[in-house]
């Protein structure tokens, strides 16, 4: 012990070392992005570089697919603010929204409803209510089996528990559906066409109608019901709030399936999007999704949703925005880094992501 | 003390009796090996052969006809000089680098196989050769197409070429000018862009195509690759659409394939853009989108007409065995090359095979010399020549139309173009 007494300068000085060199590296990353925004505006400036319809194509595309990582990263979030582990299984449970949403479509449109106006949004409704109710049940089953057992267990034990339900679910669409992509069906033509001044795609226009429902449901929910009080209530403290009488299994399993319900409705926005569904389809944008969790704070829902619109907006243009401008190579190709980058890139300069507040050291643990 | 004493008497009796038992044994045969050894099947036993491919996961639609189209050339072939041929248990690539090596190293472990039918994926046969080439085996693909595992067509060996290797499959610089010339001949277009997805054979094809294509005097305005697994294909459409270029070359699979059939429209510089994939798409899950109508696809020519292999087998026969035996279509279109890379091998070990004291015995060396000898030798694709790197395919290329996403296929057989070197 005495000899660790007479450190406290030496720490003193390697943590200066150890700043300086975040510094730089703080000042390098912005150095790089800079450079690269100064060659897309002299590109643009000498009239060689992107349409103004191709940059609006790329915003679109970018926060449409943003919105839908921020509804999967909802649920990471709400799960992490009342258990504190992160449920690597939820872009399973958004893989398995978007499977129901392809077999009801498919449904739907064989039947003649997926074509003209009223019957299109009807059978929509359909496809969004079942892919809730899929997604819903699952999460809840999820958490019935896998988690509560190992809720007074370390958090880590519930983590891997977590990936292992994942790999489960994975393997069991695959051995159910086969391993192909599945095509769901084109929506009605009018739903490509192009609409208001932007000129944005009906189907983009709908997914952000419908992101943007959800989430305004969610934060009246969240913040408005007693349901909601008491969710906050045991995310601040379970043994406190069991005392002021609020049951807290009920209220952790209503976090689970309202996180699913909403990663049930990114499942049917991925497929009107994409139009692809296959077993493995829940896991890169599970991945993004919680990576958009912790950009925006872990644990504050809109933070969830602007670290999600942040990062699907970045992925989408900075590739060609900043990234081609300084002559790379292929960059379509390093979108997934880019996504990353910008994740240790915000938690260089805001260790506790956009929205999120230093927790406590007995939090942390 | 007094245990161990006994012990050590006891394996030097058993060492002695067995250098006695080797030293009568070497007595017996007359045969003389090369310099990489022979493999001596004794009477009664069978002659080893292995069969290789990828046939669990992803890819197994493109590896279980490879290995049953094996299967069926083994007993269509029948005897060598008396002796059975056996294949084995299949083995199991898994379209990887790793499940290749460690397959290879199953193979190369036993010393009684003669040579491999395999690899289904170039992937793969890049890891599993070196093994292969090194336990002095030989080793035919009916389905690898990099170019790096045999040459540059210009005597220059590729960089994963290993001594041992072979293919009936085409090398895919040949596919690459097929699709080139047919682009800048044909329809005239003089501007193309490529994507590929970072894959060996997906890179490789894409490179020939590029590469071919300038030569012809054409420009490649793109050069780019996606991710496996990426859905949003907006950055990248718009990276190519920004040089509004005539032809889009996307030589890659499903799903991401079908993601940019799908996400072109609405693309700014693409509106008039025409598409061209190559075989990985030719699938039924990719033509069956709307979307993949008027789109051209190269692949390997799959006009077998009466084509006869030695063992007297058209295509026709061989599909009607293959359904009679397995109830179903193949569900890819290497099962030709297959089953001529099984006969290739079996002729060349019934040539080299020689027969001494009750037992065959099959000199390696000779078998790779033998091999490298075949020239014009018939089979279901076409007639086989090996050149010195192991690209022993007919090498013809076609390109097909496809018109009508709800007759797959009748557009899989409306080919537009053929191209032989």
């Amino acid at each position: 012990m005495t000899a660790t007494q007479r450190k406290p300068q030496k720490v003193w000085k390697t943590n200066n070392w150890v700043d300086l060199f975040l510094t730089a590296i703080r000042i390098g990353a912005m150095a790089f992005i800079g450079v690269g925004l100064l060659a897309f505006v002299l590109e643009q400036a000498g009239g060689e570089g992107l349409t103004g319809g191709a940059i609006r194509g790329l915003f679109v595309t970018g926060i449409s697919q943003g919105a839908m990582y921020g509804l999967i990263a909802l649920g990471y979030s709400m799960v992490y603010g009342v258990l504190g582990f992160i449920n690597f299984a939820h872009g399973e449970v958004f893989m398995a929204g978007a499977m129901s949403g392809w077999i009801t479509s498919t449904i739907l449109f064989e039947n003649g409803m997926w074509e003209g106006e009223a019957k299109f949004v009807l059978a929509l409704l359909i496809v969004l209510v079942i892919a809730v109710i899929v997604s819903t049940l699952a999460t809840i089953l999820i958490e019935r089996v896998a988690y509560r057992p190992l809720r007074e267990s370390p958090r880590l034990i519930p983590l891997i528990t977590s990936i292992g339900v994942s790999f489960f679910m994975q393997n069991a669409v695959l051995g159910l559906f086969g391993p192909a992509s599945k095509t769901l069906p084109a929506p009605p033509p009018w739903m490509s066409a192009e609409y208001t001044f932007l000129r944005i795609e009906g189907t983009k226009i709908l997914v952000l109608v419908i992101a943007a429902v959800s989430m305004a449901g969610l934060w009246v929910f969240v913040e408005r019901t007693k349901t909601g009080k008491a969710m906050r209530a045991v995310a601040e403290d379970k043994e406190i709030a069991a005392l002021m009488g609020i049951d807290v299994n009920r209220t952790i399993v209503t976090t689970f399936a309202v996180g699913g319900a909403m990663a049930g409705v990114a499942g049917v926005l991925w497929g009107l999007l994409f139009r692809g569904v296959s077993a493995l389809t829940g896991f890169l944008p599970g991945i993004k999704a919680f990576t958009a969790a912790v950009i925006g704070g872990v644990g504050n829902l809109g933070g969830s949703m602007a670290g999600g619109l942040l990062l699907g907006l970045v992925e989408s243009v900075a590739p060609l925005v900043i990234l081609k401008p300084l002559g790379i190579p292929a960059v379509s190709q390093l979108k997934d880094a880019v996504a990353f980058a910008v994740l240790v890139l915000i938690l260089l300069f805001k260790p506790t992501g956009l929205f999120g507040e230093r927790l406590a050291a007995e939090d942390r643990a | 003390m007094y245990k161990s004493k006994k012990w050590s008497r006891g394996i030097a009796l058993g060492v002695a009796f067995g250098l006695a038992a080797a030293a009568c044994g070497s007595d017996a045969p007359e045969f003389e090996a090369g310099a990489l050894g022979a493999v001596e099947v004794k009477e009664g036993e069978s002659i080893q052969i292995r069969s290789l491919e990828a046939i669990s996961g992803d890819v197994a639609f493109l590896g279980i006809p490879n290995d049953r189209g094996t299967a069926l050339a083994v007993e269509d072939y029948g005897q060598i000089k008396g002796f059975d041929v056996d294949v084995g248990t299949s083995l199991d690539d898994l379209c990887s680098a790793d499940g290749g090596q460690a397959a290879a190293q199953t193979i190369a472990a036993d010393e009684d196989v003669v040579g491999v039918i395999g690899t289904s994926c170039s992937g793969a046969a890049t890891a599993a050769m070196p093994l292969i080439s090194n336990a002095g085996m030989v080793m035919i693909s009916p389905s690898n197409t990099s170019p790096a595992l045999t040459s540059d067509l210009e005597g220059n060996k590729g960089s994963d070429y290993n001594v041992g290797y072979y293919r009936t499959a085409h090398n895919d610089l040949f596919q690459g000018r097929g699709a080139a010339t047919f682009a800048f001949e044909e329809l005239g277009l003089t501007t193309a862009a490529v994507i590929h997805d970072g894959d060996p054979y997906t890179n490789g094809l894409a490179q020939a195509f590029a590469d071919a294509f300038e030569a012809l005097g054409g420009t490649v305005t793109t050069f780019t690759a996606v991710n496996k697994g990426d859905t949003d294909m907006t950055p990248v459409l718009t990276e190519v659409g920004a040089e509004s270029p005539e032809l889009l070359f996307f030589p890659i699979f499903m799903p991401e394939g079908g993601f940019i059939a799908q996400q072109v429209a609405g693309v700014p510089g693409l509106e008039n853009v025409q598409l061209m994939g190559a075989d990985a798409l030719l699938t039924d899950n990719f033509m069956e989108l709307p979307e993949s109508e008027g789109m051209y696809f190269s692949g390997p020519d799959l006009q077998y007409g009466s084509n006869k292999s030695t063992t007297g087998k058209s295509a026709e026969d061989f599909l009607a065995a293959y359904n009679a035996k397995y109830g179903e279509e193949p569900s890819a279109a290497f099962w030709a090359h297959a089953y001529d890379a099984t006969v290739l091998l079996l002729t060349a070990i019934d040539n080299v095979a020689v027969e001494s004291g009750g037992s065959l015995f099959i000199d390696r060396q000779a078998l790779r010399d033998e091999l490298n000898k075949v020239s014009g030798v018939p089979g279901i694709t076409g007639s086989l020549s090996c050149d010195e790197f192991g690209d022993c395919g007919a090498q013809k290329i076609a390109l097909i139309l496809h018109e009508n996403s709800g007759d797959i296929a009748a557009s899989k057989e409306n080919v537009v173009y053929s191209y032989a070197p």
